[in-house]
């Protein structure tokens, strides 16, 4: 009787939930999929039947193209510049330093703020102005005599999101270094200490114990940091609004939707995305579902 | 050896040092505009200390930017309140209850933590419109349905990890499914609870995508708000600074007083929980 019970109050409770997240996310995808298969342009809903036209006329569209080479730099300048910092964070405060929990809070707080917040500062901090106007980093860097390292971020031509990956750099290396302290404090003392026994120094210990024993947590960094990428949007529009050198996937969905009534095209950017995240994130859901069922 | 390798360690410092400097820098920059008077306001002195502490900066900022700081709280504080709960409810069910086709919710509740929202926008705005759910209610309820997957994932990865007996003698003193959950989970959770409140609070107020589609003007939270002052070219820089800092404030408040919780939650948000 009270299992009955019980069983009919799970469904009751666990269903508005489950129905919510079958709707407003896998009913809604499928909307998305005939909407970037429809001739809809204009503020009325057009469902009329398109085929693949929106796809194939965004593969040919020049714009298009200059996200993708975009989305690649940042994904690249992002990723690596990440994890390099962070495993570099990571190690130094695993030494057993004083102060480690501060500099540990430290590297970590931008993660609380808004990309808004960010990219308005760092807006103002990457001005290219040269010369008597000179002001933000390329000032610092003339205080501190490296003023040939000056330049013009991102309005850099063709470069310039690379420099909004520097930003999006400060904003996420600190959880890079909490995933890889978190991996580095996870591996047990005896396997250093013998490595230490048969003579090896400190270099190939890292180099031969700890990065080998850290890949799951690499391949986790990899996978999250690189669908982040793909994503990338507030932070873009915050430094420099939308402007098509800068443009990637997500400001171009933006505009063809919202700004050029376009929803055929939007739709399918929208759902280019999701494909490429998917083809990311599928395997890695598998995988950790795989390794937690194991233990 | 030992005072060998502690000797070689002092130098560890000058990287730490550097690299808080390097995570410093748009703190500072944010924080000595805000203190500066309007007739030190100069980019080319940016990095200099100011000469008092003048508030005009952020009087300015706040009279401009503080409906919107409200709007924010207004949506922020029950949409984390009630997608937390939800989340609780839900881990608790999925944990101990085994029903069929689990293998089949759980990894599709899991992808909706990684969707790109663009792939969802455009039904999401046309479903909003045609229920007539506008402004900040709707812009609530987005943030509460979207954040089911990470609060329930939480939920679900802690209830997991407690032991079967706790449950077990807790039915044989013959109290049932709510009763298990009101009494013996709930007081237990909390450290859970304040993990995903945290998370929830700094994303929502973080967001900007779904504000800028589901609000219009009177009902813009924070972050749209700000985006609109820094775009317009009549807000002086000195002025969106000062904005910054104060759109900043609340999560950074957060990450000060709660910041152990805040990365359980960072760590559960890569799966790793």
């Amino acid at each position: 009787m009270r299992r009955d019970k019980d069983r009919f109050l799970n469904v009751l409770l666990v269903s508005p939930s489950i129905l919510a997240v079958l709707i407003f996310i896998y009913a809604f995808i499928g909307w998305s999929v005939r909407v970037s298969l429809s001739k809809w342009k204009g503020l009325t809903p057009d469902y009329t039947w398109n085929g693949i036209k929106n796809y194939l006329e965004l593969f040919a569209d020049p714009r298009f193209h200059v996200d993708i080479r975009n989305t690649l730099i940042f994904t690249g300048v992002f990723v690596v510049g990440s994890v390099l910092l962070g495993f570099f964070l990571a190690v130094l405060l695993d030494q057993g330093l004083k102060g480690e929990g501060f500099f540990r809070s430290l590297f970590l707080f931008p993660m609380a703020i808004s990309y808004i917040v960010t990219g308005t500062v760092w807006r103002w901090l990457m001005n290219p102005a040269m010369g008597s106007r000179m002001s933000g980093f390329n000032l610092l860097l003339k205080y501190i005599g490296l003023e040939s390292l000056a330049n013009a971020w991102h309005t850099t031509p063709n470069w310039g999101i690379a420099a909004i990956a520097l930003a999006a750099i400060w904003q996420m290396s600190g959880y890079t270094m909490a995933l890889y302290l978190a991996g580095l404090r996870a591996i047990p003392h005896e396997l250093k200490e013998a490595a230490q026994i048969d003579g090896a120094n400190e270099f190939q210990i890292y180099r031969y114990i700890m990065i080998p024993l850290l890949a799951p947590v690499t391949l986790s960094v990899l996978i999250i940091l690189g669908h982040m990428s793909l994503k990338v949007f507030d932070l873009i529009i915050a430094v420099a609004g939308k402007q098509l050198p800068l443009d990637v996937p997500a400001i171009y969905m933006w505009q063809a939707t919202f700004d050029g009534l376009f929803y055929g095209r939007g739709a399918a950017i929208g759902i280019l995305l999701l494909i490429s995240v998917a083809i990311l994130i599928i395997p890695y859901i598998r995988y950790t579902l795989k390794t937690e069922a194991e233990q | 050896m030992k005072t060998a390798r502690n000797f070689g360690k002092y130098w560890l410092y000058a990287p730490l040092v550097a690299m808080a400097i390097f995570y410093l820098l748009p703190m500072y920059v944010m924080l000595v505009t805000g203190f500066k008077g309007f007739e030190e306001i100069d980019l080319k002195t940016m990095w200099n200390l100011p000469r008092g502490l003048a508030l005009d900066n952020y009087i300015e900022a706040y009279n401009k930017l503080s409906p919107y700081l409200w709007n924010s709280f207004k949506m922020v504080i029950p949409a984390t309140l009630l997608s937390s709960m939800l989340g609780s409810l839900n881990g608790f069910i999925l944990a101990k209850w085994k029903f069929r086709g689990a293998d089949i919710i759980f990894p599709l509740i899991l992808f909706g933590m990684f969707i790109p929202y663009q792939s969802i926008l455009i039904p999401l705005v046309q479903f909003m419109n045609a229920v007539g759910v506008k402004g900040l209610l709707g812009l609530a309820m987005a943030h509460i349905i979207y954040g089911i997957p990470i609060t329930t994932l939480t939920f679900r990865n802690y209830y997991a990890s407690l032991p079967q007996e706790l449950l077990e003698a807790a039915k044989m003193d013959g109290a049932d499914m709510l009763g298990i959950y009101r009494y013996i989970l709930l007081p237990i959770s909390i450290p859970s609870f304040v993990v995903v409140l945290i998370w929830q609070f700094t994303s929502a107020w973080n967001d900007f995508l779904f504000a800028v589609v589901l609000t219009g003007n009177q009902q813009w939270p924070i972050t749209v708000a700000l985006n609109n002052m820094a775009g317009s070219q009549i807000i002086a820089w000195n002025v969106q600074m000062a904005g910054s800092l104060l759109a900043a404030l609340p999560t950074l408040l957060v990450y000060i007083f709660l910041g152990q919780y805040f990365l359980r939650g960072l760590l559960a948000g890569s799966l790793k929980g």
